[in-house]
């Protein structure tokens, strides 16, 4: 039962990190630096709670979530694609545009500088005083946990087995080659970083739809770890995905740990960001990222 | 057709030199500032009608708040120097053709090593001892923490972006764990106060800072700037991290040793960085308190980048988002001070988007007329 417990807790955590690493895979596959899925999950947090609590439905929010995250994905890719802007200072401006802009917006809708109010979420209540089994059934009538479970498969398979993925990885790998044989390198990027956004803007849906609201900051560097993962996982779906999973365990384990009180959680909360220095110290190599990531074509 | 060689930039006349010198004095230090505010002045106004307020109302309310108000100077002065610190942490990394994205946690590691040096020492240490080793300490809190992606870097190859985001997370939360288990004062999310005090407030000074928080490490601030360009564009060791910033290759082959200045680059942006940690720690609050960088860190890098890697440049871009800041506070009555959140990230966008597009704009708009007189005169 205990683990049980701890695989319920693990499910709940890993969906928003696969859907925004997958996001991630894609665009970093495509040569755009990835550094925005923070704010892309922030702003898709943001607009699923202001869908979901017009529209009374979530299933509104998470249409809404996802188009929030493509609108920032777009203006990412309008600034390092169309004018060639730095990559890595655009998404650093992105980043603090989501900060602000979500804290802008939630005074104009809630008139609140902390949080939403309470917004429609899928199934039952998640997180109260209900056992593993109700925790596990709210998951199972959650879409967005299927669509994360589904997330890895789809995108190794659209990476690796469709025309559209060998565009990707040819914008990545080698834009001047891909131009030459007719790719359209400048859409191909496009497609790459507004996948990213409404994957990430999804992962974002699925926090706020999960709590039930919006909170301010709610994304507290989880698009940080996303992009961690993406890197732990040398850029390839399934590997990707087992870093998640590594990474959504340790945050399990932290908690289930907060009572006991044997490693302060702080040194817990370090892991992800301690691994990702290790792989990229050495652990994955230096051939492994796409070789013309961060480049303008 | 061969092109006549006085149209090759810096092989011409010496008026031509001239010329492309200030069109380049033009293009780097005056048009993105310009750009950038107007751009930003426009985003500003939608959102403060989004509100329903009158921009201009907003924006008087934002001056009289800042330049036309003594204590709101004091504060912009107080907030443009810790921006000063971090925007040339930035630029010296940038210079070498690094990104440090790592202010952040490099400022609190510099705040923190600071205080506990200040903490170390007894209540009766002479100022004139205090003061230099608390400057120390906190370069070497920032240095360190800035020296580890340079390391990597050079070593592994590790990309310096991705490690000092990372360690953002990890020393922040390493400072976090050290203070809450040993060395906060109960009930609070702070170091116990310094024996040994702090450096002078500008309000001691002069009443026209009444109340404000400036304090004399914007003295230091404006040193610290003077030394910078001095080492950039004054010495060999500047020359050479410039050199490696602008053609790697080419300078490893002049004998340069590109990893050994990336390390060397890193570790004085961390400097930088923790110096500014001190501007709260030295010079307004004598203690260590969790979150008190709160994003002066990322901000260096609008900062830098606003003031084109220059000196001088910062220091003025300093200002410029440091009025923002303490005008957030000022029209809050008005407009939600996210506001100048938005307007921030807006700066940096436009500068790094739009200041590329307009020159090449003007350029494409000033060529046809070159031609012509080229055709003329020949």
């Amino acid at each position: 039962m205990i683990l049980l417990a701890f695989l319920a807790q693990t499910l709940r955590i890993v969906i928003p990190y696969l859907l925004a690493a997958a996001g991630g895979v894609l665009s970093e596959r495509a040569g755009i630096v990835a550094l925005t899925l923070e704010g892309f999950m922030l702003t898709g947090a943001f607009t699923a709670a202001l869908g979901s609590y017009y529209a009374g439905s979530p299933w509104v929010g998470l249409l809404t979530g996802l188009l929030g995250g493509v609108a920032l994905a777009l203006l990412l890719a309008l600034a390092t694609v169309r004018y060639k802007a730095d990559q890595v200072v655009a998404g650093i401006a992105l980043n603090l545009l989501a900060i602000g802009g979500t804290r802008f917006f939630l005074r104009y809708a809630f008139d609140s500088s902390s949080n939403s109010p309470r917004v429609p979420g899928f199934g039952g209540e998640s997180g109260g005083a209900t056992g593993v089994l109700a925790t596990l059934a709210a998951s199972a009538q959650n879409p967005l946990v299927w669509i994360g479970l589904l997330i890895v498969p789809a995108t190794a398979w659209l990476l690796y087995r469709t025309p559209f993925g060998l565009r990707i990885r040819a914008a990545g790998e080698k834009p001047e080659a891909a131009r030459s044989l007719g790719v359209p390198v400048a859409r191909v990027r496009v497609l790459g970083v507004a996948c990213a956004g409404a994957l990430a803007g999804l992962a974002g849906a699925y926090l706020a739809l999960d709590q039930h609201q919006f909170t301010d900051g709610m994304t507290a560097g989880r698009g940080f770890i996303a992009l961690a993962a993406v890197i732990f996982g040398r850029w390839d779906p399934k590997r990707v995905a087992l870093a998640c999973v590594l990474f959504a365990a340790a945050e399990t384990f932290q908690i289930q740990l907060q009572g006991a009180q044997l490693i302060p959680s702080q040194f817990v909360e370090m892991i992800p960001y301690v691994l990702t220095i290790v792989a990229l110290a050495g652990v994955v190599g230096r051939s492994a990222a796409p070789a013309a990531l961060g480049k303008a074509e | 057709m061969s092109a006549p060689a006085a149209q090759i930039p810096g092989t011409g006349s010496l008026q031509a030199g001239r010329d492309a010198r200030r069109r380049t004095l033009f293009e780097e230090a005056i048009l993105p500032p310009l750009v950038a505010l107007g751009i930003a002045l426009v985003v500003g106004d939608l959102l403060i009608l989004t509100f329903g307020q009158a921009p201009g109302a907003v924006f008087r309310l934002l001056l009289e708040g800042t330049w036309a108000n003594a204590y709101g100077f004091g504060q912009v002065l107080y907030k443009a120097t810790t921006l000063t610190f971090t925007g040339l942490a930035f630029a010296i990394a940038a210079r070498a053709g690094l990104f440090n994205i790592g202010a952040e946690s490099q400022l609190a590691a510099g705040g923190f090593v600071a205080a506990l040096a200040g903490l170390a020492l007894p209540a009766g240490t002479p100022w004139l001892l205090a003061v230099p080793l608390c400057i120390v300490a906190s370069a070497i809190g920032g240095g360190a923490v800035g020296a580890v992606p340079g390391v990597l870097k050079a070593r592994f190859g590790a990309s310096e972006v991705i490690v000092t985001i990372m360690l953002n997370f990890i020393v922040l939360a390493l400072l976090n764990y050290v203070v809450a288990a040993h060395l906060h004062v109960p009930e609070t999310l702070h170091t116990p106060e310094m024996a040994v005090g702090g450096v002078v407030r500008l309000a001691d000074v002069s009443d026209a800072f009444r109340g404000s928080a400036a304090n004399a490490i914007l003295l230091l601030a404006i040193a610290t700037a003077g030394t910078v360009w001095w080492y950039l564009f004054r010495t060999r060791p500047g020359f050479e991290l410039r050199a490696v910033g602008l053609q790697p290759d080419a300078a490893e082959y002049g004998g340069v040793h590109v990893g050994r200045v990336w390390v060397r680059a890193m570790m004085l942006s961390g400097a930088l960085a923790g110096l500014g940690g001190l501007n709260y720690v030295l010079g307004y609050k004598h203690y260590y308190e969790e979150g008190f960088a709160a994003g002066s860190g990322f901000l260096g890098v609008a900062v830098a980048l606003v003031g084109r890697n220059h000196p001088l440049g910062i220091m003025l871009a300093a200002l410029l988002f440091a009025t923002l800041s303490q005008g957030g506070l000022a029209v809050n009555a008005l407009v939600p001070k996210q506001m100048v959140e938005v307007l921030q990230a807006v700066v940096i966008l436009a500068v790094v988007t739009s200041v590329p597009e307009v020159r090449r704009v003007l350029r494409a708009a000033v060529r046809p007329a070159a031609k012509a007189d080229a055709k003329v005169s020949a």
